[in-house]
């Protein structure tokens, strides 16, 4: 269970809020300090007004086909469940999209990595990835998806590489969204009067 | 040589850094009724505007990554208060062949105070009597006696946690109680407590209760992201506000120093600096000047400050200065604890630190090595970001449903062991002026000259040693795979990655092999101090910030009383 954010110690409005932030705060004392409530009524405010936005995505840096496969690929690699959405659900792609746009580093690892896994898939199928049929999919993600692999086969190298480094990113994009923290019973970040230690820790 | 123009003031003092050596000087020089000017090379600080305390991944679209991922795995996340970097464009240091070196810097007023770790921890008697000791290094020119009562005065001050426990190695201080453990450090503390190891609160500088108008920690874990209720410890929100409301203080920001300017009668009277925003010199004159740059841009400021009366830099005629540079010896490993996945979930958030650690407790005995390190420690169900299932997914690869139940099952199960150790001054270790490069502001910059002995590697080792008992010992599973040999041996970090270095512009009894007296006061130049680490003998198992703060407002008192009596 997810404990609710405690209630602000008083009564306090926006309004004060941006007051203290902006000039209350130097004028009124030698501290540079903000009210303890103002700053846990802005950090909630913060996570309401983040929470709000929304819309239709575009890609800034695949084409609409590659973002696609880029989609399909984080969705398998994390996948919805009885307990949380997926990586789609968690925005992993629009993180990756975003990163690869700025570093040419990842658009060599991850670009090249989706030509690599499309050329792989017309030569043993005939066809790209996303045309493949569900099986074939698994078996070439079954190749990648483990070193051990590219040892017996280097030919594998490349698309190992690719695969565990999109990986990475998409559990980084997957459990620092909000859906993922969720999934992981993360409680914290908020404002505490006191810390409550450990609970008892079950033994070995 | 672009014009320069000379304000007719003369402030009694300037201070050049604003962390936490310049920022205690500056609050007790202007209590005392001085007028003080500050140079900063960098900006000014905005905690309500700067800070990202409390902020979610998702609040930021690179989710703490920064710009193309590059800040992924780094300290300094996009989170992160403003404070430094290991490059700066347009200011690059150099290295000799064969040395690596890392030199963190920081651009903004506060320094490094922003982002700390807050660990507050005394040296002990022995440290300042290292030669006396085990006959190498140096002693002190001062022991711990002198500088207990400002441990004292600046641990009432600043708010320091802890307990007390007459451990040799580590001197109680004044403290505020701690805050309760961690179930990390529940599992950490029973094994020490088994195998023999002092496992003890940590002593952090973060208010555990309310003092001096700074309300206590609310337990966010965020210390480093910055404290919009300054509820730890920064000279930014806590020092320099205070000089601020003396009314006698001038804060210059984006401030290059560039050399400090000698009159004919050997005394230092002025700063020249180079004003980032217009790219012009300026000068500011004072009757004392405070060097509190780090340790290393301090040195680098003597250095370049070369005159006909002080060809070889100032207050350098013994030739030490950029001398017995040190850094602490660090060497980490983590360790996986089946036993924390069956944590119900629960607020594990805390301070912004450990609240447990491991002091140095083999002070008693015979060792493979020379002086001593602690353990600092941390991990569990903390806020997860970018980087935080690296481990998961690259021990169980894979993909899909079975991947995903495996980074829950890791989440907040591994904990990071760091060893944090003496090293001893050597020869081969220092830093000069590099002659063929500049910075951007045309000022000559550092060459780093690196090298670790053996005895430091052998502290490495049995830091690993340590930590692989401390984790098998909880019934843990300890996964990190130091090597023996290469270029980092047992783990050893680079020189400068712990961000202790110091030493450069060292106190002593003798104007033959040191730079400056037992008040920090240069023997060359007398209205000239050093506030920052520089003035180090030693670089024991601890944190230097306490001391710095401590020795500043040693210096600081000195200062005044000389400037009282009209001898500066």
């Amino acid at each position: 269970m997810r404990r609710s954010p405690p209630t602000p110690v008083k009564s306090i409005s926006r309004r004060d809020v941006l007051k203290s932030l902006t000039m209350g705060v130097v004028a009124g004392s030698v501290l540079r300090v903000i009210p303890a409530e103002a700053a846990e009524f802005a950090h909630q405010a913060i996570a309401t007004e983040k929470a709000a936005s929304g819309g239709v995505y575009t890609p800034k840096y695949f084409s609409a086909q590659q973002y696609k496969l880029l989609q399909t690929l984080c969705q398998t690699i994390i996948p919805p469940d009885e307990r949380s959405g997926g990586a789609i659900e968690a925005g992993a792609p629009q993180f990756i999209d975003l990163l690869t746009q700025e570093n040419p580093d990842y658009q060599l690892m991850l670009g090249g990595g989706m030509m690599w896994l499309d050329s792989t898939c017309n030569d043993r199928y005939g066809k790209p990835y996303l045309d493949c049929a569900p099986d074939q999919q698994s078996q070439v993600l079954d190749l990648i998806a483990f070193r051990k692999n590219a040892k017996t086969d280097p030919s594998l190298g490349a698309g190992v590489e690719f695969f565990a480094f999109l990986r990475n990113l998409t559990a980084d994009g997957y459990f620092t969204s909000e859906i993922g923290i969720k999934d992981l019973q993360y409680i914290g970040n908020t404002y505490m009067k006191d810390f409550l230690g450990c609970p008892p820790v079950p033994e070995m | 040589m672009p014009e320069i123009n000379r304000p007719p003031k003369v402030y009694d003092v300037c201070v050049i850094g604003s962390g936490a050596g310049g920022g205690q000087a500056a609050k007790v020089l202007t209590e005392g009724g001085l007028s003080v000017v500050m140079l900063e090379a960098g900006p000014d600080l905005h905690p309500e505007q700067d800070f990202k305390e409390h902020f979610w991944p998702y609040d930021l679209p690179h989710r703490g990554a920064g710009v193309g991922g590059r800040l992924r795995n780094e300290i300094n996340d996009e989170f992160m208060a403003p404070n430094g970097a290991w490059e700066i464009e347009g200011e690059p240091y150099t290295m000799a062949p064969g040395s690596r070196f890392h030199w963190f810097r920081s651009r903004i007023v506060g320094g490094r105070t922003n982002h700390w770790g807050r660990i507050a921890l005394r040296f002990a008697p022995a440290d300042f009597k290292a030669r006396s000791t085990d006959g190498m290094g140096d002693d002190w020119p001062i022991t711990y006696d002198d500088l207990a009562p400002y441990y004292d005065k600046v641990e009432s001050y600043i708010g320091v946690f802890g307990t007390r426990e007459n451990i040799v190695s580590a001197p109680d201080g004044v403290f505020l109680p701690p805050p309760k453990m961690r179930c990390t450090e529940t599992i950490v503390k029973k094994s020490c407590d088994s195998l023999g190891i002092h496992c003890i609160p940590s002593r952090l500088a973060i208010l555990t209760k309310p003092l001096n108008g700074r309300p206590a920690c609310h337990y966010c874990a965020q210390c480093g992201r910055g404290c919009v209720t300054a509820s730890n410890f920064s000279s930014s929100q806590v020092l320099l506000p205070r000089a601020q409301a003396t009314g006698r203080f001038t804060l210059i920001t984006g401030a290059m120093a560039r050399e400090i300017v000698v009159g004919k009668d050997g005394k230092a009277e002025a700063v020249s600096y180079i004003d980032k925003k217009t790219r012009t010199e300026q000068r500011v004159r004072a009757r004392a000047i405070v060097l509190a740059a780090s340790a290393c841009e301090t040195a680098r400021l003597l250095l370049n400050s070369k005159s006909t009366l002080f060809p070889d830099g100032l207050a350098n005629s013994s030739g030490v200065v950029g001398r017995y540079l040190t850094d602490s010896v660090g060497s980490s490993a983590t360790g996986y604890f089946p036993q924390l996945s069956k944590m119900p979930p629960h607020n594990h958030d805390g301070v912004g630190g450990m609240h447990m650690y491991i002091p140095w407790w083999k002070y008693n005995r015979k060792n493979e090595f020379l002086r001593g390190y602690h353990i600092e420690f941390d991990g569990g169900r903390f806020m997860p970001g970018v980087g935080t299932f690296d481990y998961a997914c690259d021990l169980h690869e894979g993909y899909g449903a079975a991947l995903k139940q495996n980074c829950r099952s890791m989440y907040g199960t591994l904990i990071g062991f760091e060893g944090r150790g003496e090293m001893i001054p050597n020869e081969h270790t220092y830093c000069d002026i590099d002659p063929a490069v500049v910075d951007e502001w045309g000022i000559p910059v550092l060459r780093f000259h690196w090298q670790w002995t053996d005895n430091e590697i052998r502290m490495a080792r049995d830091m690993q040693e340590t930590f692989q008992a401390i984790v098998e010992n909880a019934g843990g599973t300890f996964i990190t795979k130091a090597r023996s040999d290469g270029a980092r041996p047992y783990g050893i970090t680079d020189g400068g990655v712990i961000i202790h270095e110091l030493g450069t512009v060292r106190m002593g009894a003798s104007p033959k092999t040191s730079a400056l007296n037992s008040h920090c006061q240069a023997h060359d130049v007398k209205n000239l101090f050093v506030a920052d680490a520089a003035p180090f003998v030693t670089n024991p198992d601890k944190n230097p910030t306490l001391t710095i703060l401590a020795l500043s407002w040693r210096t600081s008192d000195y200062l005044l009383e000389q400037a009282k009596k009209g001898n500066l």
